[in-house]
């Protein structure tokens, strides 16, 4: 028998209704409708917003801790990675470029 | 939707899976990585495969996936895919007039097939709305051929991806590339200095909050960026705004 976690499980169906329910948000009801304009404001900042609080914790903490060195491979990989994507306007190239970093970084030396 | 036979038979089903072809390099490489990162991440192959097949959203995937590493909150990870989905919700204010004629049950199937790539496409080809029924199914046909293309090159490259990650040894942190993918994705939402700001003040907070429990950082994050961002508004009038929401 395979293992199922029911918790994780319930999570990714969870993530699909959001799926679902983000990219069908105005044309769900039938009837026309419009968010006050706070809102519409508000939602300018939050795809932002939302990618900065999961990314940033993720380059400079350790088990929950910030780092205490800088020979740590992710700050330079992360580093390069804005810098080409802002010469290049290139998502795939920050991936490649700043994992080019990463690896001799991580691998060969350990950080 | 895809599905349908007159779509696929209509000229613009064609159409669309081509110009969609032009950008599918991109989607692949984007693919193979949320399935290596999920793999690496902890999460069991059966998990990856159902996440793959189900959620299709490479963005709100690569989110969850470290706090479903750390069992964060169902509603965190739920409200924090919204968030970084929030864009398709301004995408769906626009196409809102041209599928209104269709049932309610297929607007929501568009909707969930509607990749930031095949919305871009559509609305480049599409200024105006169809006058007709012609034109509503030339538009249909379009945006079924682009989707289902791109649909299934995510689906091949992020399965190929979840098996390719178990060769991989995970000493190598092939996994960052995930962060990667989202910080590239993150400085292509940054069009606006106050964008800008919103993300320093997003990535301080979820730093300097990180002890809260729940994995609350990110949500107190996310409310801390839009409420200095609204509150910086009123000091300088807003630039024009660029690109997508």
């Amino acid at each position: 028998m395979m293992d199922i976690n029911w918790w994780t499980l319930g999570v990714i169906v969870g993530l699909a209704a959001v799926t679902v329910v983000s990219r069908s948000f105005f044309f769900l009801s039938n009837r026309e409708w419009h968010l006050p304009h706070w809102a519409q404001r508000g939602l300018q900042y939050a795809p932002i917003a939302a990618l900065s609080a999961v990314v940033v914790p993720e380059i400079v903490m350790t088990q929950g801790a910030w780092i205490a060195t800088w020979q740590d491979a992710r700050i330079f990989a992360a580093a390069v990675g804005v810098a080409v994507y802002f010469a290049k306007r290139d998502v795939l190239l920050t991936i490649v470029l700043g994992m080019a970093v990463y690896l001799p970084l991580h691998v060969g030396l350990g950080w | 939707m895809f599905w349908q036979r007159r779509l696929q038979q209509h000229p613009e089903f064609r159409i669309g899976a081509q110009h969609y072809a032009q950008q599918a390099l991109g989607q692949v490489a984007w693919g193979l990585m949320t399935g290596v990162a999920m793999v690496k991440s902890g999460m069991s192959v059966f998990e990856s495969v159902a996440m793959t097949l189900l959620v299709y959203a490479g963005s709100s995937q690569l989110a969850a996936i470290p706090l479903i590493a750390v069992a964060a909150p169902a509603w965190v990870i739920l409200a924090t895919g919204f968030c970084v989905n929030l864009r398709f919700v301004v995408f769906s204010l626009h196409l809102r007039p041209y599928v209104m004629h269709l049932s309610r049950s297929m607007r929501m199937a568009v909707g969930y097939f509607t990749t930031d790539i095949t919305y871009v496409l559509f609305t480049k080809r599409f200024h105006t709305v169809a006058q007709n029924d012609e034109e509503h199914t030339a538009h249909e046909a379009y945006i079924a051929g682009a989707s289902f293309l791109n649909w299934a090159v995510w689906m091949v490259s992020s399965l190929l991806g979840v098996a390719l990650a178990n060769i991989i040894p995970p000493a190598w942190g092939l996994g960052f590339a995930g962060i990667l993918c989202l910080l590239g994705i993150q400085c292509s939402l940054a069009s606006s200095r106050l964008r800008v700001l919103a993300a320093v003040v997003a990535g301080v907070t979820a730093v300097w909050t990180y002890a809260f429990p729940l994995r609350l950082n990110i949500v107190s994050a996310i409310a801390m960026a839009v409420l200095v961002s609204m509150l910086a508004e009123h000091v300088k009038p807003a630039p024009a705004q660029r690109g997508h929401a």
